[in-house]
């Protein structure tokens, strides 16, 4: 297809009336796109103090059908699990991402929780994950893939339930991004990321909105206000929560 | 302030009204006013149709008719924005005319725009009784932001109520040559208007360019709707009680 | 993807007479229009937006070539593949042969124009290889046979009543008495339908809304995670999308993601919006193990340099035509093609020839609601008027129309004669209708007085009036 590549690139080419760029006009744009400056940000989240910005993802994640509760430490998070699990009627099986992230929440004090780590199967109805940040502005979810993180779980079952931590709130998909640039340094970036924001629906349909189309038909979130690891990266003098 | 009309050829053929109307409320304004004979028509069928070569002829003869004015100012929206908006761009390869082009285009205006933007006129002395609704015409709305003032200055009409129309901003479906061009659609977007018309409980729908109010007229004529149809500038120069709406009997 | 473009006209009139048509069209027009106010009126930054979006768009046109070859270098870098395709063919053979190679019998597919320009899934069917399409509008249409009607939501032109008649029909297994009457219950039998798909399938084939060259990511914007399934389950993952999908940072996409939902749909932003950069990690517990990149060129590297050039901003957000009275009237199957509406009306004769799609840019009263919606600033109205001079000047319009326009342009240029023309006319016209102040036939003008009346000239010119007013004339 190398022929293809050379047509294009030249007609391409012909079309801006001049050949390739030389090589000072290359180095312009790689500048350019090495400082990736942000464009204009909307001021509804970054002009926020941390509390109102926890406030507002929230909110936004109430407003497109996703579900949220707030508990005080990671020990409440398999309570808060289990009786989510029995409100909605579903069986008390998990398939959980197998990320550190969410080994500092003691599950075997829940037993009657059945927990699988790993990907996701067919026949896996709840899935628990945690994430790499939350994003304010649109109450979106932002999920990476990687080893210990399968993409699956986002996708496959009927219900995701999302570990957020307090201090993984951000205010823009930038902010996400930043910290996935900082995280990736030594690596690739992950083969997926997914910014989600609520559960899957579709309107293809007369226009009415049905959630559940092929994706998780409900998305809960558990939000932890407190936790070892923003403890931690609070005493080590990083942004942490405290709000 | 010297105004040159812009009578444009809807108004010349089908109603005079409007273009005394437009003088009279210059006058008002304190505008002395003439009507350059040598004008005839914008040009936009041709442009709008890929004529260039026509529309830049028939602009050129507009550049000679209209050069001796402070302001050229046109009771439609479709024809200003053509002299305000278009001929700039239909001459912008033509380093010769461009500039006659920005000048001319700099001195146009829609008329009520004219009114309210430029001569500060903030009132009217007219009565209508009526309820009314309004429907904002494409190149007047989208072209010369025409929407605030027509409604500012028939809010100082003595007895007039103005309802909103929920599909104000949507196209009548005139569009000059598209309704004969493609009949069928042009009558789905008139019956659609006509009915959210009717939906208003308006007596009577007003708008600034007659092409879109002889479309509307004929519709909801043509339904039986007992609608009166009107070209702003009559309501405002106070000639609606004296003159029968478009399409009724003289 | 063949094209019944100059076929407008009757389908257009098929389209009106369509009565589940514009049922369903009637629920689209109003709806989508508020919704988009709604999240514009939230968003305060939402205008300057629309500029920074253009220009974003606009600079990585200016350096297509270079953007292409550093966005080429970073799929590589990141364990992917570059196909670059010329035409469809190219491109549908590209897709065949990495389907071959891997010995592919069942393709998933997520939403891709891309793919239905190329008329991929037939070249697929013709080589023993199923595509099954997943989103739910698409999925609907292959069942029935049908092209995409809109460009986010292909089955918008159908009503529930149809698409329970085509489940009926196509699912054969599932129990005949089965209610089938809501959304809910559809959506439902889909999703038990396709989740068995989704897992068999050999080839996950989806499109892209943006590519981004700093990373070599494809983006895809949706809302039933059915792209997703579709990229993420099977071996092979294929994404069909067109060289000016380009812009060159993710926070130039996060800049037209802001636009792209909100424009489309009026939601903030899409259920799922999916960055994927190249095949599975060492590592990953799932994704494909093969990334494969279609870059489709198909007369887009001729559109710049051209006055359609801007065209090549799109986003394909979709709000053009939901604002279009002309698409609410005729539907979308009436452009005869993969893209309806004002964009349709532009792109399509780029890409397939202005001989074939004649009529897209003719059947426009140029109102503009298109353009003032769109998130780019796509002149669309300009774009279709210089479609109609480049008709013009090919004499491609009817012959009768253009002689008719000559003639007025040749009185037009000729005052005294234009003047003297206009009063007799104002004045045989205003005494013939004096009586009713109407006409309900008149000869020449059918297609007017065939659904409307015209009303009648005053019965003088104004010209006239004004000659005689100055002369101290009264009247007026």
């Amino acid at each position: 297809m190398s022929q293809a590549r050379e047509g294009i690139l030249a007609t391409i080419r012909n079309s801006l009336g001049r050949g390739r760029l030389n090589p000072n006009g290359e180095a312009e744009l790689r500048a350019r796109v090495a400082a990736h400056r942000r464009n204009l940000v909307p001021a509804r989240a970054t002009a926020l103090s941390e509390r109102k910005r926890v406030e507002l993802f929230v909110a936004m994640a109430e407003e497109v059908q996703a579900t949220v509760t707030r508990v005080c430490f990671p020990a409440a998070v398999p309570e808060a699990i289990a009786r989510y699990l029995a409100a909605e009627n579903l069986p008390a099986e998990l398939v959980m991402a197998p990320d550190p992230s969410l080994d500092e929440i003691p599950w075997n004090t829940w037993p009657l929780l059945q927990i699988r780590r790993g990907r996701a199967e067919a026949e896996d109805r709840v899935s628990v994950t945690a994430c790499h940040a939350a994003i304010a502005e649109t109450g979106t979810l932002m999920l990476i893939s990687g080893a210990h993180t399968p993409t699956t779980l986002n996708f496959l079952p009927e219900t995701h339930i999302a570990v957020v931590r307090r201090d993984q709130v951000v205010a823009t998909y930038e902010d996400g991004w930043d910290r996935l640039r900082v995280a990736a340094k030594s690596e690739a970036l992950p083969r997926a990321v997914n910014f989600i924001t609520g559960p899957s629906r579709t309107a293809d349909i007369e226009q009415h909105i049905e959630l559940g189309a092929h994706g998780p038909r409900r998305l809960h979130i558990v939000l932890v206000e407190d936790s070892q690891a923003a403890r931690s990266e609070a005493n080590e003098g990083h942004s942490g929560s405290a709000g | 302030m010297r105004v040159a009309l812009f009578v444009t050829c809807l108004v010349d053929l089908f109603r005079p009204t409007v273009g005394f109307a437009a003088v009279k409320l210059l006058e008002d304004a304190g505008c002395t006013v003439g009507v350059p004979r040598r004008q005839t028509c914008c040009g936009q069928p041709a442009y709008n149709s890929g004529g260039r070569a026509d529309a830049k002829a028939i602009a050129l003869q507009v550049f000679d008719a209209f050069a001796d004015c402070d302001y050229v100012v046109a009771p439609s929206g479709s024809c200003a924005g053509m002299l305000r908006v278009h001929y700039p761009e239909l001459f912008a390869d033509d380093s010769e005319n461009l500039p006659r082009a920005r000048d001319l285009a700099e001195r146009s205006w829609e008329l009520v725009s004219f009114l309210v933007d430029v001569c500060g006129m903030q009132a009217v002395a007219a009565n209508w009784q009526r309820r009314i609704t309004y429907h904002d015409a494409c190149s007047g709305l989208r072209e010369l932001g025409v929407k605030r003032q027509p409604r500012q200055l028939l809010g100082s009409v003595r007895g007039l109520s103005i309802e909103e129309l929920p599909g104000a901003e949507v196209c009548c479906g005139f569009g000059g040559t598209f309704c004969v061009k493609y009949p069928e659609i042009s009558d789905k977007m008139v019956t659609d208007k006509a009915a959210e018309i009717a939906a208003t409980g308006a007596d009577a729908v007003l708008a600034g360019d007659l092409g879109c109010l002889l479309n509307m007229a004929g519709k909801l004529y043509r339904q039986g709707r007992l609608i009166e149809v009107r070209h702003v500038a009559e309501v405002l120069a106070g000639m609606s009680n004296k003159i029968p709406p478009i399409g009724a009997p003289r | 993807m063949l094209a019944t473009s100059r076929n407008f006209e009757a389908a257009a009139q098929a389209g009106l007479a369509n009565q589940n048509l514009q049922r369903a069209l009637g629920l689209a027009r109003t709806g989508f229009p508020l919704r988009r106010r709604l999240a514009v009126e939230r968003l305060p930054e939402f205008e300057a937006l629309r500029e920074t979006g253009r220009s974003i768009k606009d600079h990585t046109l200016r350096h297509l070539d270079f953007y292409l070859e550093m966005y080429e270098s970073q799929v590589v870098a990141s364990g992917g593949k570059v196909h670059w395709a010329r035409t469809s063919e190219e491109a549908c053979a590209a897709v065949l042969q990495i389907c071959r190679s891997a010995g592919a019998k069942l393709v998933t597919k997520g939403k891709s124009m891309v793919a239905e320009e190329v008329g991929l899934n037939d070249v697929l069917e013709a080589n023993d290889i199923t595509p099954v399409e997943t989103d739910l509008g698409e999925y609907i249409i292959q069942l029935r046979h049908e092209p995409p009607s809109h460009i986010i939501a292909p089955a918008i032109h159908l009503v529930k009543e149809q698409v329970a008649e085509t489940f009926r029909a196509e699912h054969h297994a599932l129990d005949p008495d089965r209610l089938l009457v809501e959304p809910r219950q559809m959506c439902d039998e889909a999703r038990s339908v396709l989740r068995p798909r989704f897992l068999a399938a050999d080839v996950g084939i989806t499109g892209a809304n943006f590519l981004v060259a700093e990373t070599g990511s494809s983006i895809i914007v949706t809302n039933e995670g059915n792209g997703d399934l579709t990229q993420t389950l099977p071996r092979i993952h294929i994404v069909m999308t067109s060289i000016e999908k380009l812009v060159p940072t993710f926070e130039d996409a996060a800049t037209l993601l802001r636009l792209l939902a909100r424009s489309a749909t009026g939601q903030e932003f899409s259920s799922y919006t999916t960055i994927s950069t190249g095949p599975r990690r060492a590592g990953d517990l799932d994704g494909p193990e093969q990334y494969h990149v279609i870059l489709l060129d198909n007369g887009r590297s001729a559109m710049i340099g051209t006055e359609f050039q801007d065209m090549l901003r799109c986003i394909r957000c979709s709000a053009c035509m939901n604002h279009c009275p002309v698409y609410a009237a005729a539907g979308g199957h009436a452009y005869g093609w993969v893209y309806p509406g004002p964009m349709g009306a532009v792109l399509t004769p780029s890409l397939i020839g202005i001989e074939e799609a004649g009529h897209l840019p003719n059947a426009s009263t140029f109102c503009g609601r298109c353009e003032s919606v769109c998130p780019v600033k796509i002149p669309l109205p300009k774009m279709m008027r210089h479609w109609r001079e480049r008709e013009y000047s090919k004499k491609l319009s009817p012959p009768a129309y253009r002689s008719g326009l000559a003639a007025w342009a040749w009185v037009a240029r000729r005052p005294a004669l234009y003047h003297a023309l206009a009063e007799i006319a104002s004045r045989a016209l205003g005494w013939a209708g004096r009586g009713r102040g109407r006409f309900r036939t008149l000869p020449l003008a059918a297609g007017w007085t065939g659904v409307r009346d015209m009303p009648a000239p005053e019965g003088r010119s104004f010209h006239s009036l004004w000659a005689h007013r100055q002369k101290g004339g009264t009247g007026r």
